[in-house]
């Protein structure tokens, strides 16, 4: 029963996947290429209809799926990669004596509270917006979010008898870190990136949407969004398809999020 | 006798609160000291202290003749090759995401351990503890979860074998086991501590375990040691109302 | 009529219908004190449960359980609600998690009382007092201004007595209440349990694996075996001859003060073993 929010998000994410994958080798149509057949309603042989340059919706969606996986896992590998050894750095040294704990969660509390938007504004200010810069953003802005779970979740781990066993046996920081720590918080960790995969996901729309991430013309869902504005009053359809794909891909991260947590909650797992 | 493990003055702070005072002890080769009071009076402090995973504020420690007070933990080889120790919850001691051998052989795997066994084979010594504490030779493929309370604390006893250490510190070891499972691990535990010639610390509440177990007790309140002798002496004429009260405790049949 | 009778309790879990415990019956006189003893995983805790209406939605219940004559299985949670706290209450394990943290255990307490209040008037707050002096708080008024984690083990589980019986409930179940706690801690809340209990005139169902803790607040003991009830009686008489090869070795774990020093212990492996059992 508690699986169905585990399965109804995989199959979701499933789809985009596969979008991803047949975008590589085949669209219905040229993705960039612009037509005359401009603000066509959905029909044959454009399903979903054409957008203000005259290109296949389906064709951009498909397209789209493939940026929105992109930046999700750059972003969230980033974030998680420079994330989640800062917490248990930070968790393990703070089972015992504080100062590096300190230091590590102060610096984190100082990118948490800058403004991502400020970041991304930054970055493309010296770097041009490009994908690059906005998956560079979110993933910096969620380093702090990572580096707390990863921390508390630490902290309980580093509190355990076991880790106290294996203390007593001789075994190094970095063993017990590698051993025992990064085993038994891997299930939190999970749960956070499938969360933060789903926020990646939309800030990276909302920044494209502000021109601020991929440059006008790649077919990102966000970058559909915009276009779609332009439309809006006479075509309000034009904005249904982008603002659907990334509300179901959000949807099915989350779920996931969600579902990984049920399941790997040992505390959830042993009431029968 | 020569002592193995000896303290003198020993005494560990939390902020503002003793937790251990001034605390001396020696515990000579082979023999098998009991460590009883009520929870609060320090039992595990002490044990954490002997066991060189927590610093005393005052005082000094010896183990086979060598301080190992301020040692950093690169020069603790020696000791924890030769001192190992059995927690109380073996739901809690035992890492749930690793496999029995793995845990087991963890001690063996530790650089530091590494150092002071030379050709000691990982997979001969798993096969000669688990079956020295009576399990499966398979449960080494298998987790944690799969093994019964008893069993768990087997495993935990296992793991401290490996190294063939000299010293056992055994923390609470049955408390969290049901009575009926208890007296299979108390008599594993006399097993081994016998035909192995281990010198082995127990910390208990229950008196009547250790007075089953160890030939001599000290007793601690409020993080001093109250009263010390041999077991019999101490539970037969107990000095302090302390004592007895700890003795007069014990649940015995009511009819 | 029986205060409590239970027969063929059967409790099966989840899509599997693992059954947990299988036709369990006894009954409980007014003021009787019956104990339950077995390992765990033998259904005990279960038990319990299923008696409170506590288990959890993927258990099926099959059977009858009675209380004063009325059908307890299959009611509503609402009516379960009222029968909890006065007529049934429980003592928990675990003192600490059975405890609200952020609330002065003073208002847990009182908040026990004023949900089956049978008259509103008087001062809730002296009621509460009272009981937690007679459960053996000396210092009941500091105490009932302090947090949970402010007390200590033994104080937490006088609370919980205190707030168990504080309605003058019928019975009392209390499962292992007091395994978390140091030996001297036990005697000291057992001794209480007592006197509450003769004091209220309620009856009390007692769980334990120790059958020494058990004698020391039951007359009576069931013994449960793999969710079964394998033998019961008076105390003394399972003491003097059980006749159970599983309770024989019950019996003499729970004797450790009558073997010598230093020779083996009795194990209950050494009376009963069970078919394609390791140990």
């Amino acid at each position: 029963m508690r699986k169905i929010q585990l399965y109804t998000g995989l199959a979701l994410i499933a789809l985009v996947i596969a979008a991803g994958l047949v975008s590589l080798v085949w669209t219905p149509f040229d993705p960039i290429r612009v037509t005359a057949d401009r603000l066509l309603d959905p029909g044959w042989p454009h399903l979903l209809g054409t957008d203000a340059m005259g290109i296949d919706i389906i064709s951009r969606l498909l397209i789209g799926a493939r940026y929105c996986l992109i930046v999700g896992i750059i972003s969230v590998s980033l974030a998680a990669i420079a994330g989640v050894p800062m917490g248990v750095l930070a968790g393990l040294s703070g089972a015992r004596s504080g100062w590096v704990d300190e230091v590590v969660m102060r610096v984190n509390d100082v990118v948490y509270a800058f403004p991502a938007l400020l970041l991304a504004m930054l970055l493309a200010a010296v770097a041009g917006a490009s994908t690059v810069t906005a998956m560079v953003a979110i993933g910096v802005a969620t380093i702090p979010a990572f580096a707390r779970v990863a921390r508390a979740a630490t902290l309980e781990v580093a509190a355990s008898d076991f880790v106290l066993a294996a203390r007593a046996a001789g075994t190094t920081k970095w063993s017990i870190a590698v051993r025992h720590v990064f085993p038994n918080i891997a299930p939190v960790v999970g749960v956070q990136a499938s969360v933060g995969f789903a926020m990646a996901i939309l800030a990276e729309a909302a920044l494209s949407y502000l021109g601020l991430g991929t440059p006008r013309g790649t077919p990102t869902w966000g970058g559909m969004l915009r276009d779609a504005q332009d439309v809006w009053y006479t075509q309000p359809v034009q904005a249904l398809w982008p603002g659907l794909a990334i509300a179901l891909a959000v949807l099915g991260f989350n779920l996931l999020g969600d579902g990984l947590r049920d399941v790997l909650d040992p505390r959830l797992r042993e009431v029968r | 006798m020569t002592a193995i493990l000896r303290a003198a003055g020993l005494s560990r702070a939390f902020g503002s609160f003793e937790a251990l005072r001034g605390i001396d002890l020696e515990v000579c080769k082979g023999q098998r000291l009991g460590i009883v009071g009520e929870s609060g009076s320090g039992k595990t402090t002490l044990i954490k202290l002997l066991a060189a995973l927590d610093q005393p504020t005052a005082g000094q420690l010896w183990f086979a003749g060598r301080e190992i007070t301020g040692l950093p933990e690169r020069g603790l080889g020696f000791l924890r090759s030769s001192l190992q120790i059995v927690f109380q919850d073996p739901r809690s001691s035992l890492n749930p995401r690793m496999k029995v051998g793995d845990i087991v052989t963890e001690p063996l795997r530790s650089k530091l351990v590494r150092r002071e066994l030379q050709g000691v084979d990982r997979k001969e010594r798993l096969r000669e503890v688990l079956a020295a504490v009576d399990l499966p030779a398979d449960s080494g493929d298998r987790y944690p979860h799969e093994f019964s309370g008893g069993q768990r604390q087997r495993i935990a006893i296992a793991r401290a074998l490996a190294p063939k250490p000299e010293v056992l510190i055994a923390d609470e070891p049955v408390s969290a086991l049901d009575v009926s499972v208890r007296a299979q691990v108390i008599n594993l535990l006399a097993d081994l501590v016998d035909k192995q010639g281990l010198t082995l610390l127990f910390v208990s509440h229950d008196l009547m375990v250790v007075r089953h177990l160890c030939d001599s007790v000290v007793v601690m309140q409020s993080g001093q040691i109250v009263e010390r002798g041999t077991t019999a002496a101490v539970f037969s004429a107990p000095r302090t109302d302390y004592t007895a009260s700890l003795w007069a405790a014990v649940p015995r049949i009511k009819v | 009529m029986s205060l409590l009778e239970v027969s063929g309790l059967t409790v099966r879990f989840g899509r599997r219908q693992v059954v947990a415990i299988d036709d369990v019956s006894f009954t409980l006189g007014e003021q009787e004190r019956l104990g339950i003893i077995g390992e765990s995983g033998s259904g005990k805790t279960v038990t319990a449960l299923a008696l409170m209406g506590l288990l959890p939605e993927n258990a099926a219940v099959t059977g009858s359980v009675r209380v004063r004559g009325q059908e307890t299985l299959g009611l509503g949670e609402a009516e379960y609600a009222k029968l909890r706290g006065d007529t049934l209450s429980m003592v928990f394990q675990e003192p600490m998690t059975a405890l609200d943290p952020t609330m002065r255990v003073g208002r847990q307490v009182a908040e026990v009382l004023l949900l089956h209040a049978r008259n509103t008037s008087g001062n809730s707050r002296q009621r509460v007092i009272e009981m937690l002096r007679r459960v053996g708080l000396a210092d009941a008024e500091r105490i009932a201004d302090s947090y949970p984690h402010q007390l200590s083990g033994g104080q937490r589980q006088r609370v919980c007595v205190a707030m168990a019986l504080i309605n003058s409930p019928d019975l009392v179940i209390c499962d292992e209440p007091t395994t978390a706690l140091d030996v001297t801690v036990q005697a000291r809340v057992l001794k209480v349990l007592d006197e509450m209990l003769d004091a209220e005139h309620t009856a009390c169902l007692f769980i334990s694996h120790d059958l020494a803790v058990v004698s020391q607040v039951c007359s009576h003991v069931l013994v449960m075996l793999d969710g079964r009830i394998v033998e019961s009686g008076p105390i003394h008489r399972i003491f003097a001859t059980p006749s159970h090869p599983y309770t024989k070795g019950l019996v003499a774990t729970a004797q450790l003060d009558k073997v010598a020093p230093g020779s083996p212990l009795p194990t209950v492996a050494d009376f009963y073993t069970r078919a394609g059992a390791t140990r």
